[in-house]
């Protein structure tokens, strides 16, 4: 043992330059350079579903956040919106139909030749629905003096003519069919359009051609006047009218002829080939004006998606936070500041650590049943209220709340604890002058990463009621409401397509109020470092 | 193995008029194990004492004892007398908060609060209401700043914070914090050990001033700090004291060999 020095003589510098050493080095050189790339390699996946997400929602959710109205200068007439005995401002504003029959006769105006069936009235007042009068109704109600004047008014476009609109609901392909020439009455009671030898004709031959035996419709137009196509002649086009003014039979056109062709069949849609024509004529005179959907942010849940908005849900889920926030920061923290600051270690303690960490994962639905037997049963508190939903909320986030509020104070320096009592300051003013302050951008982050699970709870929600229809924005914590989660949830589950990017709308609105939350968490955290 | 004589405690020394602080048969356990053994001694007012003893004999348990912060401490628990001013400190009905505005303690490592300079010195005087008025209280800090010896280097930015001083005067800071508070008797617990030689001669020409208002007790680990600024030393080792008396008494002619050995290096 004592000769083992002198045996084995230490081997220095030379050792660090040898060939061995060196090729260690490169092994362990290279072995940084791929965890970096590993890295690299992780944080780009993650900024690409990133990306992939937020793209595809934006992209979804676009055209939701803009929706079509159509311009009415419409008389409004005494005797149909404000007759005797129903002139109270109040009654304007609840007479629906009304209004609706000064849209209707506008409308039957328009396309005169809606007039002759039932069938075909039905299909042009279609182009808006019902209540889409109401915000007219509320205007003229607040502004009597407009009675018997000429108001130019609009309302949103139905939601199918809406999709379409923008590029939805069929699909289609517009193109030029021709040059008219004479057209014509057959014998078999259609129209005849002559074409006059346009090099487009033979593309669109076969562009109808191609869409044998799938039942496409195909809309011809010639001037104003529209057309539904039935067969093609080798120099003609035979066709049924549509709506526009009437062809002037035997006269020569020598205009265009386009062509619209929807391969979906009509069975397929839900807008019909005169309800397109309707809008496209429309649009063309611009009585149809694009306008941001400001009802998405202004109105209550509705079954028209063309009227619903969000409001509710926001407003809901705004008291909703508030009620959360209110019940289980304030807890949180101090039950935390106790069990960290001033509680004894034994084990009671240790017992209600285990039992804050277990409830801390503790499925959100568990919570959802826990509120509904308290406080709908046993407190018998309203159903679908903010202040319910906000307090089963605060259960299910106080434990994360108190362990982040406890890592917080956990990390403070226990010098800070006894220089501070050192000097004669009480446990209690200990914590508060000094340790509750060093914690405080912790327990901010962590009371906001809490907050934010709340905010996208959706179901312990369901099971309190929090799923009802509210068709009225809630001015009170305690009036029926629903939360933004849990109205992506409903209009998801809506049969109509124009759900589809409502929803997007809505998914955007949540992210957004969570981005701001945690803006918020990220500029409190400043403010607090900076005082230091 | 030490032997039945060496193990004796050496009797306390009669309490006489300039005894500010006088412990009877102290006994401190961290829960089952014991970490002071029935220690008595006198502590002087006006004067600077030192405990010397290897590490871990105690000298910052007993240090504790003498302003309740074993209290603070789970499973501690203190017997036996420390009388100050003729009343029992670890009677029940004194406040321990009370006793810690009398008592001030400086630590090992600086532990400025991470606020003001200013705010650092006027906290003690704010929530002991020393201070009634705005001026008084930058009185306040002034004079602590000034008797600290750090008036000088910190004048211009009492503003910043503590924490951005350097360890030396981070250091002046916590025991102008603890002057603040106007405290009868200020325990040191090793409060040179994280500073280079002239930081550390600087807070050894503060000691020696404070002297003269206050009743010192300092842990140091250094002989020569001990025998320079102290008038009494204590020995400790194992959880015991030793030995206790005049600083130059001490360190010339210790009456017990271990004294001895450990003083001149040979343990410890
Ligand atoms: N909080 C505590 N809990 C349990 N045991 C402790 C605690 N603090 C100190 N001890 C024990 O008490 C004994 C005395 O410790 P103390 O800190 O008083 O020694 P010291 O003389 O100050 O040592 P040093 O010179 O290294 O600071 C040691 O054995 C130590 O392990
Ligand atoms: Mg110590």
């Amino acid at each position: 043992m004592t000769d083992a020095p002198e045996a084995t003589p230490i081997e220095r510098p030379s050792s660090f330059a040898s060939e061995a050493a060196m090729k260690r080095l490169k092994r362990r050189h290279a072995a940084e350079r791929r965890f970096r790339a590993y890295g690299l390699v992780a944080i780009g996946f993650a900024i690409l579903a990133l990306l992939v997400l937020v793209l595809s929602i934006l992209t979804q959710a676009w055209s939701a956040f803009t929706r079509h109205e159509v311009v009415f200068d419409l008389t409004m007439e005494r005797e149909l919106i404000a007759p005797e005995g129903r002139d109270q401002p109040e009654q304007i504003a609840s007479n629906v139909t009304g209004f609706n029959t000064l849209v209707q006769q506008d409308l039957l105006a328009t396309f005169p030749e809606t007039g002759r069936t039932r069938q075909l009235r039905r299909e042009v007042f279609a182009l808006t629905t019902r209540l889409a009068v109401l915000p007219i109704a509320h205007k003229v109600a607040e502004q009597p003096d407009l009675i018997d004047e000429t108001v130019s008014v609009r309302a949103a476009l139905s939601d199918d003519l809406d999709l379409y609109l923008k590029g939805g609901a069929t699909d289609r392909r517009a193109m030029v069919a021709g040059q008219a020439g004479i057209i014509a009455a057959n014998e078999a009671g259609l129209i005849e359009i002559e074409e006059i030898g346009d090099s487009r004709f033979a593309a669109f031959q076969s562009a109808v051609a191609d869409l044998e035996g799938t039942d496409p419709s195909v809309l011809l137009r010639v001037d104003d006047t529209w057309f539904t196509l039935e067969s093609i002649n080798t120099n003609s086009l035979i066709a049924s009218y549509l709506t526009g003014p009437a062809p002037l039979l035997g006269d020569r056109y020598e205009t265009p002829i386009d062509a619209l062709i929807i391969k979906t069949p009509a069975s397929n849609r839900t807008v019909s080939d005169r309800q397109i024509a309707w809008t496209t004529m429309l649009n063309e005179q611009g009585r149809i004006k694009r306008v941001f959907n400001s009802g998405l942010f202004t109105q209550a849940d509705s079954t028209y998606p063309e009227l619903a908005g969000a409001a509710a849900a926001i407003v809901g889920s705004i008291f909703t936070m508030i009620v959360t926030a209110l019940f289980a920061i304030p807890v949180g923290i101090l039950a935390a500041v106790y069990l960290e600051e001033f509680a004894p270690k034994n084990r009671l303690t240790d017992l209600i650590e285990v039992n804050i960490n277990n409830l801390a994962a503790v499925p959100s639905i568990v919570f959802g049943l826990l509120g509904a037997a308290v406080f709908l049963n046993l407190f018998g508190m309203p159903r679908s209220v903010p202040l319910v939903g906000g307090l089963v909320l605060g259960l299910l986030v106080l434990p994360t709340v108190i362990i982040a509020s406890r890592a917080a104070l956990k990390s403070v320096p226990p010098s800070i604890r006894t220089a501070a009592l050192g000097l004669g300051a009480s446990r209690t003013q200990a914590v508060f002058h000094h340790v509750l302050p060093l914690a405080a951008p912790g327990i901010l982050t962590g009371a906001i990463i809490a907050m934010a699970r709340a905010l996208g709870e959706t179901a312990p929600l369901l099971l309190i009621g929090m799923v009802a229809f509210v068709n009225e924005v809630p001015t009170r914590a305690d009036q029926e409401s629903t939360v933004l989660p849990v109205l992506i949830y409903k209009w998801f589950s809506g049969a109509e397509r124009a759900w589809e990017p409502m929803t997007s709308a809505v998914i955007i609105i949540l992210l957004v109020f969570l981005v701001l939350m945690n803006l918020a968490a990220v500029m409190l955290r400043r403010r607090f470092e900076r005082r230091w | 193995m030490l032997d039945k004589t060496e193990t004796s405690q050496p009797e306390s020394a009669p309490s006489d008029k300039d005894t500010k602080i006088d412990c009877r048969h102290i006994d401190v356990f961290y829960g089952e194990k014991q970490a002071i053994f029935d220690i008595s001694m006198p502590i002087r007012d006006r004067s600077v004492t030192a405990f010397i003893g290897p590490s871990g004999c105690g000298k910052s348990t007993f240090l504790r004892c003498m302003n309740r912060m074993n209290d603070t401490i789970d499973g501690a628990r203190v017997e036996g007398e420390i009388i100050m001013d003729g009343a029992d400190i670890n009677d029940p009905t004194v406040d321990p908060v009370l006793l810690r505005s009398r008592v001030g303690m400086v630590f090992q490592k600086p532990n400025p609060f991470p606020k003001s300079i200013f705010d650092n010195i006027a906290y003690g005087a704010r929530i002991h209401g020393l201070a009634s008025s705005k001026s008084d209280l930058e009185n306040i800090v002034e004079t602590s700043l000034v008797r600290a010896g750090l008036w000088d280097e910190v004048k211009d930015r009492l503003a910043s914070p503590g924490t951005g001083l350097s360890g030396g005067q981070q250091q002046r800071l916590c025991i102008a914090r603890a002057i603040a508070v106007n405290p009868e008797v200020i325990l040191m617990d090793e409060p040179c050990s994280a500073l280079d030689p002239i930081a550390t001669a600087r807070i050894e020409e503060l000691i020696d001033e404070l002297r003269e208002q206050y009743c010192l007790v300092i842990v140091t680990h250094s002989m020569q700090q001990a025998a320079r600024v102290s008038q009494n030393t204590a020995f400790f080792h194992l959880g015991k004291l030793i030995e206790m008396g005049e600083t130059e008494m001490m360190f010339t002619n210790p009456s017990n060999q271990r004294t001895q050995d450990y003083i001149t290096g040979r343990f410890g």
